[in-house]
């Protein structure tokens, strides 16, 4: 709830009303029913189907399509090729910004990776565009496939992430290993993941003369919308995105991708609307995944078991046509207090598409290694992992040597080992047994995510009814924005949470930034905050300055928001209601805007990010190599929670992601074709309920003041950072066998156990 | 997808005759087939809809003491049937371990027999492969194959059969009815699938139109009810294609085996009956002793078709395992995690069938 103040930044009071309630998800009886309309739930009259064909080869170019045997097929309306489409207003190879990646939208008929769109069929049915699409029998000349991190000569790549330096050290990294009593070298590798949302990418996609409707999933409505006005050449005016649902996107759904685009092209060209939805295998390859990588960890310690010297580099790949390199070195950044760090990055081009953002880029894929290194290394020293962990906790961020904004992991890892009863941990490996015989190890591995921030508008308005609303291009991808970002408005204009019409989803709303980065909350709510703030102002000046109010002369400063009406701050018995004000005044309402935006100072003065300490309990079976989480518990610190329900299920989904990285999840590449040969759910791998053990998410108190005006941090992707290395280190704690390739397999395990 | 005729005949008869047409598959709940389809795998010019006829989704107890299970029987109906689950409790401990409880909810009896090969190559249509489109190559051969064949595969192919059911099937004698053109045949379950040999697209012994109409577990199979048991070791806890899994059945009696049964499944392109392995057990005490000669002896002929020479290691310690569950008894109840190393953990909460 607001206290109004003009003449400074509005400070925060809260009275509990909304922030920290654990409300359940306001679509969530939508969803249950089926009413919750998804991108390609949208049919409007005349639509027609659209269906990809995609490329089998990796690399080459198309030489052929049987374009007249597609059309002969009954119900097919038309066939897009790269010598029949309607022409774009730029290039689709020019990146305008470095939010702008490379797509394929049938620009040429060189194939570049597989499963490329190479053609689109338009039918009166999804039946017959499939059918169409099928009947095109393609002809290539083929290339050999670059395939692996070990495709051809490695270059070091300009940047890293998202313009991250490639290379980056504090100290002497080899006079710390040189000086080093213990010394472990290490290579890890993580495979080729993919997002797989449950909700494929889909498009219905409709031109009314310049003007273009689209429901489309989307986690950037306006960078999507940008991209399309570019490439298409029309106004931001004459483009109307609606993405009111997510079914998941962890990152595929953040930029534009080619085969949406490819959907309204082919409603262009046919001009009627188009629906354009991804079949599971298509999704192996258009629209983003995570690269492999190979890790190699060189750390040191002194006799004590401080670490004396850190040196973590990554090969990654990217494709042959652009450039993501998953950042998986900087993992190790901002955990360890290790004198000397050197992180360095290189990588080789596959015939693959281009590799992007995924659960934790980097962060989780360096994770993983890191983790198990410094478990490695504490096992070197004969110091139990925590303890060794506490020894070399980082009270300044170790790269840049700032101070932390906040950072309870000292808290974290106090809570969670005392909830998991890491103290009865045998230090030595394969001490513990179940009563069926079963292996039992304990493995833990220390959380991290940056707390990121982008920019938002909100737009606020109280009305004489007595309701508000806030408006804001948001985007609820399941995480629960629907729910805890009205919280935030609910309490910013001092009303009841069903009193405030919350409009999210649509891009004729305000930007809301990406919901990216696990920063979607923070960005969001910041902007809310701004905005709530402006029309409580907006709506005291109303009172303040007329006599009939009995909270006339009372001045901003002095009041407050709370339940529909604003109150002397010095007497809280003179209050009035929002529609008094309003129909004394004779408006019918008063809206404000309201922006959030990092603040650059306090970036520059401090390190942000969340902690968190994650738990893990594995069985491995001693004969058979077969491993099963059965225990987890992590502790969290984000600054402000602001819906503890959807926080819980964010990090219980991460640590889900997290033992999915060590256990499950592999992209299996032939390595000749250059294809994914377990492009399906059925073979590739996720958690299904019977893998995933009981949770226990602790979200350990936290105040930051710095962050940002609501104390948020992102909690969307640390779940899986930690996680990951806790159950790996807890297999190796269970069998004694360390395995450094994921995710683990029976075979890694079974002639050593 | 590929425009296709759609059929529903009212008898077997009718069934078999239209089915018996070049380009004609049966339809049943099409939980692989309606894959295969979309896939562009299998392009068929007629389905021929079974799941209408009548008379086949009985279980019926034989009077003989035998059963017999109708091939439109679901999966879970079958393992769900409180009197066969504990006549043959190694089968449904299978059936459970399949899939999910959706796809056993749809999957029948007879399309489970005839389900086809995981092999990625297979399902991929860019690949070649000698199954899919004969004497086109093998694509597998030189590929991605963990959990390809270690028993019976030739250069031709190295798939496997998938299936978890026929698994304890094969062990406990079944037999297949099948409807065809010249009438009603039975033949042993054993006899059902072909080792790939040089025609590995000739998957089994059916003929064009043979319908599979029920499978019979003859009245002896009933006698391994105490000491039966399926082992299953998976990538993921649950929904997932076996690696490796055994069937194990055995009857003791004065402290010794009488008679054993041993089958292995997701070694080779057809469920994999262990005869000379079950010798070994004959007239012998259930020892770890025993039952490791018996599990070297079951894999003797064994050998990697590629990257996957675990599998063989792996099939050895799950025949002991299984024939040491099997000896120790059969559970009263179906554990939670069915056929799983795991089954009698306590973060099985999760799971339960």
């Amino acid at each position: 709830m607001p206290e109004l103040n003009l003449t400074s930044a509005p400070a925060h009071l809260r009275h509990g009303s909304n922030i920290g309630q654990p409300l359940t998800r306001r679509d969530g009886v939508l969803k249950v029913r089926g009413q919750a309309t998804y991108a390609a739930d949208n049919h409007p009259p005349g639509m027609l189907f659209a269906v990809m064909a995609v490329a089998s080869i990796a690399r080459g170019r198309v030489t052929s399509l049987d374009v007249a045997a597609a059309r002969r097929h009954p119900g097919v309306v038309d066939v897009m090729t790269s010598d029949h489409k309607p022409e774009l207003a730029i290039d689709p190879e020019i990146k305008t910004n470095p939010f702008v990646f490379r797509m394929e939208v049938l620009q040429s008929n060189e194939v570049r990776y597989a499963n490329q769109p190479i053609a689109v069929v338009i039918a009166e049915t999804l039946e017959a565009a499939t059918e169409g699409a099928a009947l095109l029998a393609p002809r290539y000349e083929t290339l050999p496939a670059l395939v692996g991190l070990d495709a051809g000569e490695s270059f070091v790549p300009p940047v890293v992430g998202v313009g991250n330096p490639t290379e980056n050290h504090r100290g002497d990294v080899e006079a710390g290993l040189a000086a080093a009593e213990k010394q472990i070298d290490a290579i890890y590798e993580t495979p080729p993941q993919y997002h797989n949302a449950m909700e494929p990418h889909a498009i219905v996609a409709s031109w009314n003369g310049d003007s273009l409707q689209i429901d489309m999933p989307t986690q950037g409505l306006m960078l999507s919308l940008a991209r399309v006005a570019e490439l298409f050449g029309i106004a931001h005016d004459k483009i109307h995105i609606r993405s009111p649902f997510l079914g998941g996107g962890f990152g595929s759904k953040g930029l534009m991708a080619g085969p949406p685009v490819l959907g309204i092209m082919a409603a262009k060209l046919v001009g009627k609307p188009v629906k354009l939805v991804l079949r599971r295998e298509q999704m192996y390859g258009p629209v983003g995944h995570r690269a492999p990588t190979r890790q190699r960890l060189r750390i040191g310690a002194d006799g004590e078991g401080r670490l004396t010297a850190l040196d973590h580099h990554a090969r990654t790949v990217s494709s042959t046509f652009d450039d993501f390199y998953e950042p998986a070195a900087d993992a190790s950044h901002t955990l360890y207090a290790a004198p000397a760090i050197r992180t360095s990055h290189d990588a080789v081009r596959v015939n693959t598409g281009t590799p992007l953002f995924m659960r934790a880029p980097g962060e989780a894929t360096g994770s993983i290694a890191l983790e198990s290194a410094i478990d490695e290394m504490a096992w070197a020293c004969g110091i139990d992992p925590l303890a060794f962990r506490l020894k070399n906790y980082a009270e300044v961020e170790p790269i840049t040597g700032k101070p932390f904004s906040s950072k309870a992991l000292r808290a974290c890892y106090e809570q969670g080992a005392a909830r998991f009863g890491w103290a009865k941990r045998p230090l030595q490996p394969r001490q513990m047994r179940d009563d069926d015989g079963l292996l039992v190890g304990w493995g833990m591995g220390t959380a991290t995510f940056p707390a990121l921030m982008f920019q938002a508008e909100a737009r606020a308005v109280l009305r004489r009814d007595g309701s508000g609303a806030m408006e804001i291009g948001a985007h609820d991808m399941g995480q629960g924005a629907w729910t805890a970002l009205a919280q935030i408005a609910a309490d910013e204009l001092g009303l009841d949470i069903d009193r405030v019409e919350f409009k999210a989803g649509s891009s004729d709303l305000p930007d809301a930034g990406i919901a990216g980065g696990s920063a979607h909350t923070a960005t969001a709510g910041a902007a809310i905050h701004s905005a709530g703030a402006a029309v409580i102002a907006k709506l005291a000046d109303l009172a303040a300055n007329d006599e009939r109010s009995p909270l006339f002369g009372a001045g901003n400063a002095g009041v407050i928001a709370r339940d529909g009406r604003l109150i002397r701050r010095d007497d809280e018995s003179r209050g009035e209601g929002y529609s008094e004000i309003l129909a004394r005044a004779d408006v019918a309402e008063v809206e404000a805007r309201g922006t959030g935006a990092p603040n650059p100072a306090a970036m520059e003065e401090y390190a942000m990010h969340a902690h968190g300490a994650v738990f893990a309990e594995v069985k491995v079976d001693p004969e058979l190599g077969q491993v099963r989480v059965t225990r987890m518990v992590g502790a969290f610190a984000a600054g402000r929670i602001v819906n503890p329900r959807m926080v819980q299920s964010q990090l219980f989904g991460g640590m889900i992601w997290g033992m999915s990285f060590a256990l499950h999840e592999e992209a299996i590449t032939d390595r000749r074709s250059g294809r994914v040969m377990n492009a399906n759910l059925g073979e590739y791998h996720i958690p299904v309920n019977a893998d995933v053990p009981p949770l226990d998410a602790i979200m350990v108190e936290e105040h930051d003041p710095h962050v940002n005006a609501l104390g948020i941090k992102g909690v969307g992707e640390i779940g899986i950072t930690g996680s990951a290395g806790a159950v790996a280190n807890a297999v190796w704690h269970a069998t004694g066998v360390r395995v450094r390739r994921f995710p683990i397999r029976i075979e890694e395990l079974l002639t050593k156990l | 997808m590929k425009q296709f005729d759609y059929v529903r005949p009212a008898t077997v008869a009718e069934a078999v005759a239209a089915a018996a047409q070049p380009g004609a598959a049966y339809l049943a709940a099409g939980t692989n087939l309606l894959d295969l389809m979309k896939g562009g795998v299998s392009r068929p010019d007629r389905l021929v809809d079974v799941t209408h006829l009548d008379g086949l989704d009985q279980i019926e107890c034989l009077a003989d003491g035998g059963v017999r299970i109708g091939a439109l029987v679901s999966n879970a109906d079958l393992a769900h049937d409180a009197h066969f689950a504990k006549s043959y409790p190694a089968v449904a401990e299978a059936l459970l371990s399949g899939a999910s409880a959706q796809l056993r909810n749809a999957a029948t009896i007879g399309g489970n027999l005839l389900q086809r090969t995981r092999c990625a190559y297979f399902y991929d249509a860019a690949s070649r492969c000698n199954k899919r489109e004969a004497g086109s190559g093998c694509d597998a051969r030189d590929g991605e194959n963990r959990t390809h064949a270690v028993l019976g595969w030739s250069e031709n192919c190295i798939a496997t059969h998938p299936s978890d059911f026929c698994v304890p099937l094969v062990a406990l004698d079944a037999v297949v009815e099948i409807e065809g053109r010249n009438g009603r045949r039975e033949i042993a379950l054993d006899e059902l699938h072909r080792l790939p040999g040089n025609t590995p697209e000739r998957e089994s012994a059916l003929e064009p139109g043979d319908l599979i109409v029920a499978v019979r577990l003859p009245a002896a199979a009933r006698g391994f009810a105490a000491h039966a048991r399926y082992l299953k070791v998976r990538d993921r806890t649950s929904y997932a294609f076996a690696v490796v899994s055994a069937a194990a059945a055995l009857q003791i009696e004065n402290g010794k085996i009488v008679e054993a049964r041993l089958a292995l499944g997701g070694v080779a392109a057809k469920p994999w009956r262990a005869r000379a392995a079950e010798d070994v057990l004959r007239n012998v005490a259930p020892t770890a002793d025993a039952f490791q000669e018996t599990a070297w002896r079951a894999l003797t002929d064994a050998k990697p078709s590629g990257d996957n020479a675990f599998k063989i290691e792996l099939a050895r310690r799950i025949v002991v395992r299984a024939l040491s569950l099997a000896a120790a008894g059969t559970p009263a109840r179906i554990a939670a995690l069915p056929a799983s190393p795991f089954a009698s953990t306590s973060g099985a909460i999760h799971a339960r069938a």
